[in-house]
């Protein structure tokens, strides 16, 4: 029978569709699953999305992880894509972390410390044992309560500040770049890479800043402070002239300490990683730290020999978004340049085939 | 081989796929003598540097060396410890490319002195006076002695490679094209200290290079190499002023038209 | 106890593969023996090299102590204390001389250990060159070859740069005449301890799957020049709470203008002295 061109490609992604919007319910005699219990029950993939899609609005983050079926780039590919179409009222000024309604605060670098090691509801501690009691409903038994100590938190850094034995917070020059604006120029300043950590794929931050941890690109790193819980979001709007409170976000914030800079004659400082992420997110905003430092490296003066050093690669390859664009594109049709592979690959291998054997 | 050789090659074959880079080469060695190899690239002498180090198995042929006690080892059956131990002792290796064979985030003297460290040295004090006595010998001013290669011009990187080689006392010490890269002015002064340190230590080395001028200034002997094999040898100023063979003779009068 | 698990969590098999490695690390000190680091219910890099060592050679009638820089109630300690309470109820102590296995994080008890006693230390990076030589394939052929110039070549930077070493923790050691080992994040201060201790010591490194041990009675010296010889520091205090002026001390911060309070970092060693008289409040 004589080859006819394939047609249909429009009704073929239709069916595609309907066949996804069914597997994305699943069995419908299973209770569907609810935007409410996501963003209640399954909180750190919520943050994450959050994240990595740049936006916080944990409803929205929700229904895009329902909607992309629980794949989280996925979903944040879907918050993006929806940020784009928000237009941008005012900016607010930088969170004040120091002001933080702390659900976690913990240091490493101090037994104790004004404020107090605080846990919070963390994984840390738990035994990573299946627990099958939660394949059936049951409410867990009221954790004990105690009303909230009043004491100051003085920031660890600040701590090792008044001794001056970490570097300065460094000053702000100018306007911070801000990269969902414009496009990444090399060399990229401090506040753009934050940023693009900020918004990147924790998997990769998290491999880079191990690797940073087993010797490619070391800086000796401890943890200064995680805190964690609500801080005010403030905007001035120009009718009014004085600063307002329009919310509060959940943020994790992590100073590392790290490899110590100076010499016999220029008293040494510790230096700092920072990391910063939406909601209760102890491994992104780690990992974001751990490269932070890493990629200052050059600035410190110390030799650029790792991935996790090399700015251009990391604040290059760090978001996913692009990142799975770009894989998942090689799915498309390439059968015309193909093509031209199919007949180079041909003619080169006629002119081997025709070569006299090389003489000795 | 006779008694006092202290490098001695036989029938060394060598071939990258269908490319011949040593063809049946001998060659030979004696104390305190500089041998060079000279040829164009693509020659196979930077092939056979290797294989004469040890870098590089040859097909077939053998290279023995004589250890200070006057024992015969091959070099390519010896353990890898041993060749190691060797490498880090009584031989040495200078890299065209200083860089290869230096630490870049290491002082000045830690380079020098890492060798010296290695054999169970353990007095800073004297470990870094010996490393600031071999920069003087190399002529690198001693208070440069705790700054960072990265400060340093091409020619002072290669002088303090040849520090860091030369601090062990090693008897044997290959070299591939040694001023290689560098500016003539640069060179000259390179090859004037390269000869008298050769000289007064008594060192041996097999020096390769494309550069006749070269040859002539530091060898004892030289060996031509034409695509794998050795088409002439002997005498430095007996083969260049009056070579033998064609090639040989190509070089020579390419160099005086240059 | 909870009966679902066989004694101390590991399978009978997992635990001959882990003492067989036990074996060949004695054997062998300082020198790092592969094992098959088994997934543990504690994350990697939480004890778990330390929580299999223990596992494989602990018994029902041993007396277990588990420390985290040096005290009985850190968190970690609770943690991995309670552990080996649900898989092998054997006793739990909180003193160091009652003890006959002690896992421990990042030091030594003050208290001098006898022959019958195993001191397992708990290991992030089992490689003393990792920081230098990051390539493991690197630093394997460096210990086969005793090549250990990287490591000399670092403490000559540091004498140049800072005018001494600035390892504070985890300072390498020679162990035995041989291998260059890390002893662990302890403090500079305890490596002396390790030197002809009479107790057995056991390293297990988890996440990176190795195993190391220092046998009694074994030379362990921490690596330095003549002349500037290994010195081991503490801060120049006396504890606020018993009194010793020659123990490993923790600083607490009382206040953000500078206020200070220094104690015994090893609890045990700080209680028994306060029981014994020696407090100060």
């Amino acid at each position: 029978m004589p080859y006819v061109a394939v047609k249909g490609g429009e009704r073929a992604i239709d069916n595609a569709h309907a066949w996804l919007a069914e597997t994305r319910r699943g069995d419908p005699a299973v209770a569907e699953i609810g935007t409410e219990q996501i963003a209640e029950q399954l909180g750190r993939a919520v943050d994450r999305v959050m994240a990595e899609g740049s936006l916080y609005d944990p409803k929205l983050a929700a229904l895009a992880i329902k909607q992309a079926q629980g794949d989280l780039i996925e979903a944040a590919f879907l918050l993006r894509a929806y940020r784009t179409t928000l237009p941008r009222f005012a900016h607010a000024a930088p969170v004040d972390t120091a002001a933080m309604a702390a659900h976690r605060r913990i240091s490493s670098v101090y037994k104790d410390l004004p404020g107090g090691q605080i846990l919070g509801p963390t994984t840390d501690y738990t035994h990573r044992l299946l627990d099958f009691a939660l394949l059936a409903e049951g409410a867990p038994p009221p954790a004990p309560q105690a009303p909230a100590a009043d004491e100051a938190m003085p920031r660890v850094s600040d701590i090792l500040g008044h001794e001056g034995l970490i570097e300065a917070d460094g000053e702000p020059d100018g306007e911070p770049g801000d990269l969902t604006r414009e496009p990444l120029a090399f060399p990229a300043g401090r506040d753009v890479r934050l940023q693009a950590l900020a918004r990147g794929d924790e998997g990769f931050l998290l491999a880079l800043g191990y690797s940073s941890q087993r010797g490619w690109g070391g800086s000796h790193p401890f943890v200064g402070e995680i805190r964690m819980g609500e801080v005010a979001v403030e905007i001035t709007p120009p009718e009014l002239g004085f600063a307002i409170d329009i919310g509060d976000v959940t943020l994790t914030e992590c100073q590392m300490v790290t490899q110590f800079k100076g010499s016999r004659t220029v008293p040494p400082q510790f230096t700092r990683g920072y990391g910063l992420s939406f909601g209760h997110a102890d491994r992104r905003a780690m990992a974001m730290a751990l490269v932070d430092r890493a990629m200052r490296a050059a600035e410190l003066g110390e030799e650029v020999t790792a991935p996790a050093q090399n700015v251009e690669f990391v604040v290059s390859h760090c978001d996913n978004i692009a990142a799975t664009g770009f894989v998942e594109h090689l799915k498309l049709p390439h059968y015309v340049d193909f093509q031209s592979e199919l007949e180079t690959i041909r003619r080169m291998r006629a002119e081997a085939a025709a070569l006299p054997e090389a003489a000795e | 081989m006779s008694d006092d050789t202290l490098l001695s090659a036989r029938g060394l074959t060598l071939r990258f796929g269908a490319v011949p880079a040593l063809v049946d080469v001998d060659a030979e060695l004696w104390p305190g003598e500089v041998l060079a190899v000279v040829g164009e690239s693509g020659s196979g002498k930077t092939s056979l540097l290797n294989v004469l180090s040890g870098r590089c198995q040859p097909q077939s042929g053998v290279v023995w060396y004589r250890d200070p006690e006057g024992r015969l080892a091959d070099v390519h059956a010896m353990p890898q410890p041993a060749l190691r131990a060797l490498h880090r002792s009584d031989w040495g290796f200078v890299h065209q490319n200083p860089r290869e064979n230096l630490r870049m985030g290491v002082s000045a003297g830690g380079n020098v002195g890492e060798r010296l460290m290695a054999r169970g040295a353990r007095h800073y004090g004297s470990i870094r006076a010996e490393a600031i006595a071999w920069l003087a010998q190399v002529e690198i001013d001693a208070n440069r002695v705790d700054d960072l290669p990265s400060t340093f011009s091409g020619g002072m990187l290669q002088r303090l490679q040849i520090a860091r080689t030369l601090v062990t006392h090693p008897r044997l010490v290959f070299m591939d094209e040694p001023t290689g890269g560098l500016d003539v002015s640069v060179q000259a002064r390179l090859l004037d200290l390269i000869r008298s340190l050769v000289a007064r230590l008594g060192i041996a080395a097999v020096l390769v290079t494309h550069d006749l001028a070269v040859a002539r200034l530091l060898a004892h002997r030289i060996m031509v190499m034409q695509r794998g094999r050795v088409v002439e040898a002997g005498l430095t100023d007996q083969v260049l002023d009056d070579p033998q063979h064609a090639y040989t003779q190509l070089l020579v009068s390419s160099v005086l038209q240059a | 106890m909870n009966t679902g698990y066989n004694f101390a969590y590991l399978d009978e098999q997992t635990k001959r593969m882990v003492r067989r490695a036990i074996l060949k690390a004695v054997a062998i000190p300082g020198h790092q023996v592969p094992f098959g680091s088994r997934e543990m219910p504690l994350p990697y890099g939480w004890g778990t090299g330390g929580i299999q060592v223990t596992a494989s050679i602990i018994g029902p009638a041993d007396v277990l102590k588990v420390i985290d820089q040096g005290a009985d109630d850190t968190t970690n300690a609770v943690s991995i204390r309670r552990f080996f309470a649900r898989t092998a109820g054997v006793a739990p102590t909180t003193h160091t001389a009652e003890a006959t296995v002690i896992q421990t994080r990042h030091r030594i008890p003050e208290l001098p250990l006898r022959e019958d006693q195993i001191l397992v230390y708990q290991v992030p990076q089992p490689e003393p060159l990792a920081r230098l030589e990051p390539s493991r394939a690197e630093s394997r052929r460096m210990h086969a070859l005793s090549d250990y110039g990287l490591m000399h070549v670092k403490l000559y930077e540091d004498i140049t740069r800072y005018g001494h070493v600035s390892i504070s923790h985890d300072y390498p050691v020679m162990v035995n005449g041989r291998y260059l080992m890390a002893p662990s994040p302890i403090p500079a201060f305890d490596n002396p301890k390790m030197h002809m201790m009479p107790a057995l010591q056991l390293f297990g490194a988890g996440r990176e799957k190795r195993l190391y041990a220092v046998p009694p009675y074994t030379e362990v010296r921490s690596l330095d020049f003549d002349d500037h010889p290994f010195r081991a520091t503490r801060a120049p205090h006396t504890c606020g709470l018993c009194g010793a002026t020659d123990s490993y001390l923790d600083e607490v911060v009382l206040d953000d203008r500078g206020g200070r309070l220094f104690v015994c970092s090893d609890t045990d060693h700080c209680e028994t002295r306060r029981e014994a008289g020696g407090a100060r409040r």
